[in-house]
């Protein structure tokens, strides 16, 4: 029988993130209906309240490791204290959120405990119990998908966010067993060279990644290039991007060609960073709906709207990449024409 | 000011054009034709490699050495292309660069090869990589060296790192939501797993390539064979999901109406 153990953290608000409770859902498709030992490890400040927000969630046993040093994001001591839990429990089977602090150290956990790693996983198959448990996730960068198992334990899965129904139950008071990862004078100065000043928003200035918008609006090099009228218009694409942006609720997406020309020097959208690049060498955000403008729809871009599901695009060419089966519907049509009426209808 | 050690891993990947097609042997899965693919260093580790000499340049003295796991000759053909680019020293493996190979027994190997290189001063050791490759993309195989190396001080997605005149590293990493984390380590060692960075490409230097022709050819002579462990992982099933949709091409809608049209999606 597995021993399994979800690790979890809270965020800078002391609550635990959405992709915490998916990452539980994930954890409860593979405990074959409450067979398998289930506990529950939290780090973070004060962790008694979120710890409660999940308390009906059936696990055996809930431990949390709570210490000031546990307030910010720090390798060396969330390696510490997750240590401490792995420790204690002495799990099989590991599963944690993909969220930026655990991708930073959950790798050396791995190593630390003489486990098996596997990252951004998008489906797991518990098979009957007894069987292996299989796992999925995407190789060379969203274009192909592979199922696989592993024997040894512990065995830590990764789950990517928007993959897995999030846990949803009762709340209710736990007993929550504390773990000290460390003696008396908490973390010493080998944990604590690091010091962490806190969150900074893109250099973009406009905060303009909306992970949980319905829509996702990318921008592509067009805008930024000669029109008809052989001028660029680069002050008025950011104006009807920044209204559309407010009209649609949307997150705002790019293609690397556009991102790269403020390294390059050339006149820019300043709500643009490299941040904001999808892709190959970008990410590949989750959002229901995604629409393309200006954007060629080369492969290397679109392999970042893996997970987005409803796909259009807005190109004066009919032959872009978007309309060789890689979006739903294609409009051939001028961008800033049509961005504008867009931005009328939604009331910008 | 204190000249670092910088060590950076990265490694070849096949062309992001190229068309890719997974395989199933009985050695595991692998890419049809894999040893025919045109290859390009891998994205992410060459913006480690290009803020490497950036900074090495910054700090007189400091050394920066790019080790490199991958089949030899492909490995030869990629120095072609970045020797020019920035000034290293290479340390080759010669083994298999596929991303179905396990990152553990990867980085084991890595970790094995950094701890091996002659006149490294491990107080002044800047481990350098990509966030994430673009053959596995797992984002573990660097700390996991950095682990393996006893690092305690890492930083991931990092687009930016200030190294200030008292020593210490300020570093900016990336977060949810287009955030930065900011954090300040006292100096080095510590692991720097980078994203984008804020250099672009450098242009061909003809005389950084001159100088490093000189130790990159010893070093492929004398890359050391590693046999990747194939049995940790077994794969069942590895494929393209048809993922072809059916495109409508609407070529004679008005402006008016195609903002409707993508309004009412919008809405809907
Ligand atoms: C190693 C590597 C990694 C890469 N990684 C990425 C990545 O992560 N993300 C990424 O995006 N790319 C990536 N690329 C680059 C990719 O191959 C393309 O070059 C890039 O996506 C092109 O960007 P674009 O479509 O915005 O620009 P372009 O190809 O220049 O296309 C501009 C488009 O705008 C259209 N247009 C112009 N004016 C208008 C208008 N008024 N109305 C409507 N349409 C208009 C044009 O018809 C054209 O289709 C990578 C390439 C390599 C080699």
């Amino acid at each position: 029988m597995e021993t399994i153990l979800v690790l979890l953290h809270i965020d800078e608000s002391g609550n635990l993130p959405r992709i915490a409770f998916e990452a539980l859902g994930a954890a409860c498709e593979l405990r074959h209906g409450g067979n398998a030992n289930f506990a529950i490890g939290i780090i973070g400040g004060d962790i008694e309240s979120a710890a409660g927000k999940i308390g009906g969630c059936g696990a055996t046993s809930f431990f949390g490791v709570s210490h000031p040093a546990l307030e910010v994001s720090r390798y060396g001591t969330d390696l510490a204290a997750l240590g401490a839990l792995v420790e204690k429990v002495a799990p099989t089977l590991i599963v944690a959120p993909s969220t930026s602090r655990f991708a930073r150290v959950l790798p050396g956990l791995a190593v630390r405990i003489g486990g098996q790693i596997d990252t951004h996983i998008t489906s797991i198959d518990p098979g009957a119990e007894g069987d292996a448990v299989f796992a999925e996730r995407w190789y060379y960068r969203q274009r192909m998908k592979a199922k696989f198992t592993r024997d040894a334990r512990p065995w830590i899965l990764v789950v990517d966010g928007g993959a897995f129904e999030p846990w949803k139950g009762e709340t209710g008071s736990v007993a929550l067993q504390m773990v000290s990862p460390w003696a008396e004078g908490g973390p010493g100065d080998n944990v604590t060279r690091t010091q962490v000043s806190g969150i900074e928003t893109g250099e973009s200035g406009t905060q303009t990644i909306r992970p949980d918008a319905d829509l996702l609006f990318v921008a592509g090099a067009g805008w930024a290039k000669k029109q008809a009228d052989g001028q660029t218009h680069v002050p008025k694409a950011e104006k009807l991007i920044l209204g559309f942006l407010e009209g649609a609720k949307a997150s705002l997406g790019s293609s690397k060609s556009l991102v790269d020309q403020s390294s390059e020097g050339q006149a820019v959208l300043t709500c643009l960073s490299h941040l904001n690049q999808v892709g190959q060498t970008g990410t590949t955000p989750r959002h229901q709906k995604g629409l393309a403008t200006c954007c060629h729809g080369e492969e290397p871009h679109v392999v970042g709207w893996r997970f987005v599901q409803e796909r259009r695009a807005v190109n004066l060419d009919a032959n872009c990449g978007w309309a060789r089966g890689k979006a739903d519907v294609v409009y051939v049509a001028d961008a800033f024409e049509v961005v504008e009426k867009l931005n009328d209808l939604l009331g910008v | 000011m204190t000249p670092f050690h910088i060590v950076v891993c990265g490694s070849l990947v096949p062309d992001p054009l190229q068309t890719l097609e997974p395989t199933l042997g009985p050695e595991g899965p692998g890419l049809k034709n894999e040893m025919m693919l045109p290859s390009v260093l891998d994205p992410w580790a060459g913006h480690a490699l290009y803020e490497a000499a950036s900074l090495a340049t910054k700090h007189p003295e400091s050394r920066v050495w790019l080790v490199s796991l991958g089949p030899k000759a492909r490995l030869q053909q990629l120095m072609m292309s970045i020797a020019q680019k920035a000034k290293f020293e290479l340390v080759a493996i010669d083994s298999s660069a596929s991303g179905f190979i396990d990152a553990q027994s990867v980085a084991r190997t890595l970790a094995t090869a950094i701890d091996e290189i002659d006149g490294l001063d491990k107080n002044r050791l800047l481990l350098f990589g990509g966030c994430a490759s673009a053959s596995r993309d797992a984002g573990v195989t660097v700390q996991m060296v950095g682990e393996l190396l006893g690092l305690t001080d890492q930083f991931l997605a990092v687009d930016e790192l200030e190294a200030r005149d008292d020593g210490s590293l300020r570093v900016l990493e990336r977060i949810e939501g287009g955030k930065y984390l900011a954090s300040t380590v006292r100096g080095a060692p510590a692991v720097v797993a980078w994203a984008t960075g804020k250099l672009p490409e450098p242009p061909n230097n003809p005389q950084v390539g001159m100088q490093n022709m000189r130790t990159i050819l010893p070093a492929l002579q004398k890359a050391k064979a590693a046999i990747p462990n194939r049995n940790s992982i077994h794969y069942q099933e590895v494929a393209i999901p048809q993922q072809k949709r059916e495109t409508r091409v609407v070529k004679d809608m008005s402006v008016d109406e195609i903002a409707r049209e993508i309004a009412d999606w919008i809405r809907g």
